[in-house]
């Protein structure tokens, strides 16, 4: 068997562990194993590559990879579970910047004239796929770090901006395939750039998950481009599994928000909140707050409590001590079960992890439309940290930018408990009419420690 | 490369597309953002596309294109992999098969058949 028969071999057995490892994702006994056989794929595919004919700079290139991979490690090992979105934003935008770099040098390389004009489609495609995902993450991150506003950025013209931006790289991307030229390709890359910022920023923080699913698959057909670039069987495979699953995940995510992705992508958020904050204008509407004596004896004698937990306790890490506080409820007799909206925290599914860290039992955990009917026959429903999830106006205010999204039916309990930092609205920007509802009481403060009162106070009782 | 080599990408781009649309195609919600982490950790694989391009390179400019993209596409899989390990880690101590069988086979005794 020849070396190149060897590698060809190689690339086949990564390509299906790399199938395999998808599949396995897709259910949670399987999951974890499943990420370790795409892991042993990976290393496969990279270790042979070391044989490749004609291949030098091995110090470089291992050099190169140490760097990246004392970075990687610390960052993927000490983030915050609650920061975790961000982390896989992050590691997309970079997957995408180094297709886009393989697709420029690729043709750098190129004697002017050598390339066939379906090869410039692929360099092309290749650069401005990856660079769209590289600066759309980079965006995405600071939004969901915080550095800059999660709420949506808006200005008068925008769709139009974005679309000349577009037109100008599909213009100049055709003129370089008629006659190529360094500087075209150069231009493309600046616009790619621009273009995905300026794709990113109208996109309100809530929807920004649904967004990183988009740009990672994105980042999945820049890699497929890059295959095609360098006649890599293996990057085709993997990159084109990534860009066609990665699409499905996408509106997977959108329909468990209630929302279509493009209404998702193109809504102009921003206009809508402040027409109905403006209308409104109820700042100084009066609320019932509480101190945590009172909402102890509510719970302590209540019969059943649904527990609906948001990024807030999970921002809080306040996941032990709302276990501590269910746990003592269900020591006095009361039913607990916690309801999770399929996207409480940040991402779907984000809000069951942190939930079974803290040994939550797997039975007392609820999915939407589990929990929902349960609501009628609560007496409390204890909502910590989350706002846009219950947020009636989902269901009653055609106008609002997250009408339509299925939300859990809180309103049906016969109280409501809000733990709440302040007044402030949730992710989406938008006033919770729940909050001034007759039934609500709040105790505001820093999740972890109106809980860790509340704890307190039902030890004292 | 002749119009052999690009057919016969072509058709694995397209098999892998089916695939890739087929494979995920049921996954529950509580899985969405592991399985995004981990397809992302796969699309990682443009590592090789980044060795291949700084082991074949000639010229300041081509290097430090090659020494960035292997840099960049190594935090990229390596990043990918351990951030959806610690997600998953998550999943392991879960008593799953105790509850499944209580509360899903009392509820619905036909739903066993059902998952593959």
């Amino acid at each position: 068997m020849s070396l190149g028969t060897g590698i060809r071999l190689g690339d086949l057995i990564a390509a299906i562990c790399f199938i395999l490892a998808l599949r396995g994702l897709t259910s949670p006994k399987t999951a974890r194993r499943g990420n370790l056989i795409g892991a042993a794929g990976m290393a496969l595919a990279v270790g042979i590559t070391f044989a490749t004919n004609g291949l030098t700079h091995f110090l470089l290139i291992v050099g190169a990879m140490l760097i990246g991979a004392v970075v990687a490690v610390p960052a993927a090992r000490l983030v915050k579970m609650t920061a975790m979105p961000q982390m896989v934003a992050a590691f997309n935008g970079v997957g995408g910047g180094a297709a886009a770099l393989i697709a420029l040098a690729t043709f750098l390389r190129s004697p002017n004239g050598s390339l066939a004009v379906y090869q410039v489609v692929e360099v092309l495609f290749g650069v401005v796929v990856g660079c769209i995902s590289f600066s759309g993450s980079c965006i995405a991150f600071a939004k969901l770090q915080e550095l800059m506003t999660g709420r949506p950025v808006t200005y008068p013209g925008q769709q139009l901006v974005n679309g000349v931006i577009g037109a100008a790289i599909l213009a100049l991307g055709t003129a370089a395939c008629v006659s190529p030229h360094g500087w075209m390709v150069t231009i493309v890359l600046a616009l790619a750039l621009l273009f995905g910022v300026a794709f990113v920023l109208p996109i309100g923080g809530a929807d920004v998950p649904v967004l990183i699913s988009l740009l990672n698959s994105f980042t999945g057909l820049a890699v497929a481009a890059s295959g095609f670039v360098l006649h890599s069987v293996v990057l085709v495979v993997a990159g084109t599994l990534v860009g066609a699953s990665g699409t499905l995940l996408t509106q997977m995510m959108s329909r468990a928000m209630g929302r279509s992705l493009p209404n998702i992508l193109f809504s102009a958020f921003g206009s809508v909140i402040t027409a109905t904050g403006g209308a409104e204008g109820d700042t100084n509407r009066a609320v019932r707050s509480a101190s945590a004596e009172d909402i102890a004896i509510l719970l302590s004698y209540a019969n059943k409590v649904i527990i609906v937990p948001g990024y807030g306790l999970a921002v809080a890490q306040a996941q032990h001590t709302i276990k501590e506080l269910a746990d003592l409820l269900e020591a006095r007799g009361v039913q607990v079960i916690y309801a999770i909206h399929p996207v409480a925290g940040r991402m779907p599914g984000h809000m069951n992890v942190l939930l079974a860290e803290a040994n939550v039992p797997y039975e007392q955990l609820k999915e939407m439309d589990e929990a929902n009917p349960e609501f009628q026959s609560a007496d409390v429903a204890l909502v910590v940290g989350a706002n846009d999830v219950v947020n009636p106006a989902a269901k009653n205010s055609p106008g609002s930018p997250i009408y339509g999204m299925p939300i859990l039916a809180v309103d049906e309990a016969r109280n409501i408990v809000f733990l709440k930092r302040s007044m402030r609205p949730g992710f989406a920007g938008i006033d919770n009419e729940l909050l001034f509802d007759p039934k609500t009481t709040l105790l505001f403060g820093d999740a972890k420690d109106s809980l860790t009162k509340v704890v307190a106070a039902v030890k004292a009782l | 490369m002749n119009g052999g080599d690009i057919l016969s990408l072509i058709t694995v781009f397209v098999l892998a597309a089916f695939v890739g649309f087929e494979v995920i195609a049921k996954v529950p919600s509580t899985l969405h953002t592991p399985l995004m982490s981990g397809t992302n950790a796969i699309h990682g694989v443009v590592l090789v596309g980044a060795m291949l391009i700084l082991g074949t390179a000639s010229g300041t400019t081509q290097l430090v294109l090659g020494f960035v993209a292997v840099v960049l596409a190594t935090l990229n899989v390596v990043g990918g992999f351990v951030v959806t390990d610690r997600m998953l880690e998550m999943f392991k101590v879960r008593p799953s098969s105790k509850g499944s069988s209580t509360s899903g086979g009392a509820a619905k005794p036909g739903a066993e058949g059902g998952p593959k």
